[in-house]
């Protein structure tokens, strides 16, 4: 069976837990073979959101607002640029009813000394 | 080079600063990739110029040259900071070294080209609105962040907060320099003239303190709707500008010496800048017969009847109403409602124009709006019912933060008791 993990964090804790600490878990996840993908995220300010409407596109900035609606689903894609994903943000299906939130993923900081020492 | 000839080389750079400095900027943002890159190249560049050219002499293309010298000192920048990093290949140091080599491309369209790519980059649905605002006064006016935060009453660092977050979102979430494909421009211009809007009424409204204008950020939005008309002549830019240019045509007749308002049937018209009224009311003509007539369109034809009525007694209320009949239907809001029952009253009297307005006051939705009060009081006032007109005063009068406006209020109040 397949499970999506999506991390929650409060800005409080946002840089609680240190890159290499993250890496090195990923790491032990690839090893044992559970690890399919994923990916720290910029914070919450870099986030779009994207709604149709009536075949109205409605970008805006930000995470979605609507405290009612949860997580659905999610789609990990390649694009050039936010104007790219904007254009594909939009035609996923659900645009429609709910809210695509759009983040710019990042790679984790790492140097190699500190990513030995929390692996072991 | 003689004494003479030193000052005269400067003040030339100095004009150049003045009139190409935001162009060269743009295209330095292209070409690097990077708001702060570039405005440390602007400033590289330009020292560069005060430096040589007295020596040496302004080139042939001066623009050109002060690209060409921010890009290269930018380069050696980059190239100074790769070797105390150790970095390994970062692709995007190396793509601007391979450039280094390509001849430049600075013809005076795709400089152009230039500009309007920043401001739909600092104008992108992405940011938000009061950060799009910020953004462009910044990167695309040139204005400084104390002149910003000045302008919109918020404190400096809020504004200088605002600007370093959207450059960062600009670069986390590649927010591309590009002018948005045929598609996407009707949605992605109308952010653009909502920010340019936004700047002009900022100007000439003044949400609150003591002028009842501000004459610097009007002018902004002004020369950036030309600029947008220049290299973007849709019709709805072509309507903001015109509504920008009638609104501003009226600038020096709105407020007395002592800055105290004058309302549109009481200013002197003399005062009225005419080649304003003469270049807006053309372009309005332009906009309406256009396929796509849009909501600034509109609003500035209605300026234009305005504008071109030589006395307030010639005013067509009658091709008024029926705009506003067009504009309600096209984009309805409570403020088009009130200025239509207000054009109403003009046309049919104002108990008409009460009618119309009590009906919308039932609604809810113009209840924290002073000129709705306002409308209401002087609509009372014309038709004798003077208790109701107190009360509509001190209402409005509580609504309204700005000096001019509540003291124009106040004296109408005190009339009414007299």
């Amino acid at each position: 069976m397949k499970y999506l993990c999506l991390v929650y964090l409060s800005p409080e804790k946002w840089s609680a837990c240190p890159d290499s600490t993250c890496a090195a878990y990923a790491e032990r996840l690839v090893q044992s073979g559970h690890f399919i993908g994923g990916s720290p995220l910029h914070p919450v300010h870099t986030a779009t959101s994207v709604r149709v409407r009536n075949g109205q596109v409605a970008v805006t900035d930000g995470p979605f607002a609507e405290t009612k609606e949860a997580l659905a689903g999610f789609y990990l894609i390649e694009a050039r640029d936010l104007n790219e994903a904007i254009q594909i943000a939009e035609k996923i299906p659900p645009a429609k009813y709910g809210t695509i939130e759009i983040r710019p993923t990042r790679e984790l900081v790492v140097d190699t000394m500190t990513a030995v020492a929390a692996a072991s | 080079m003689p004494a003479l000839e030193i000052v005269r080389v400067r003040a030339e750079i100095d004009a150049l600063y003045r009139k190409e400095s935001r162009r060269i900027f743009a295209t330095l943002i292209r070409l690097l990739g990077d708001f702060e890159r570039a405005e440390e190249a602007l400033s590289d560049a330009f020292r560069t110029a005060m430096e040589k050219w007295p020596g040496e002499g302004i080139p042939q293309n001066p623009v050109s040259w002060l690209i060409s010298a921010g890009r290269f000192k930018s380069i050696d920048q980059q190239r100074r900071e790769r070797r105390f990093e150790h970095l390994e290949d970062r692709p995007d140091v190396s793509e601007s070294l391979a450039d280094e080599s390509a001849p430049l491309d600075e013809r005076e369209g795709l400089l152009e080209d230039d500009r309007l790519r920043l401001v739909f980059t600092c104008c992108h649905p992405a940011l938000a609105p009061d950060v799009q605002v910020a953004l462009t006064l910044r990167e695309v006016c040139g204005l400084a962040t104390e002149e910003i935060a000045a302008a919109f009453l918020t404190p400096t660092p809020t504004i200088a907060q605002r600007i370093v977050r959207a450059k960062a979102k600009i670069r986390d979430a590649n927010i591309p320099y590009e002018v948005p494909a045929r598609d996407d421009l009707p949605a992605r211009l109308d952010s653009v003239l909502r920010v340019i809007y936004l700047v002009f009424n900022e100007g000439y409204l003044a949400s609150s303190g003591e002028s009842a204008t501000r004459a610097d950020l009007s002018a902004e939005a002004i020369r950036l709707g030309r600029l947008v008309v220049e290299l973007c002549p849709e019709p709805e830019a072509r309507g903001l500008l015109a509504l920008m240019l009638l609104h501003e045509s009226r600038r020096e007749a709105r407020a007395d010496e002592e800055g105290e308002l004058i309302l549109l049937d009481a200013q002197d018209r003399s005062r009225w800048n005419q080649a304003f009224i003469t270049e807006g009311a053309a372009l309005v003509r332009g906009a309406l017969t256009s396929q796509s007539v849009g909501p600034y369109a509109l609003q500035a034809a209605i300026a234009a009847v305005h504008a071109e009525a030589p006395t307030p007694e010639d005013t067509d209320w009658h091709e008024i109403v029926g705009l506003y009949d067009l504009l309600h239907a096209m984009s309805p809001s409570p403020i088009v409602a009130l200025n239509r029952a207000v054009a109403l009253a003009m046309r049919d009297g104002p108990q008409v124009g009460l009618a119309a307005l009590d009906s919308l006051l039932q609604g809810g939705a113009l209840d924290g709006y002073q000129l709705a009060h306002a409308a209401r009081a002087d609509f009372c006032r014309r038709l004798g019912r003077n208790a109701e007109a107190r009360s509509a005063y001190q209402r409005a009068i509580e609504l309204t933060t700005q000096g001019p406006a509540r003291r124009f209020l106040e004296k109408r109040l005190a009339a009414l008791s007299a």
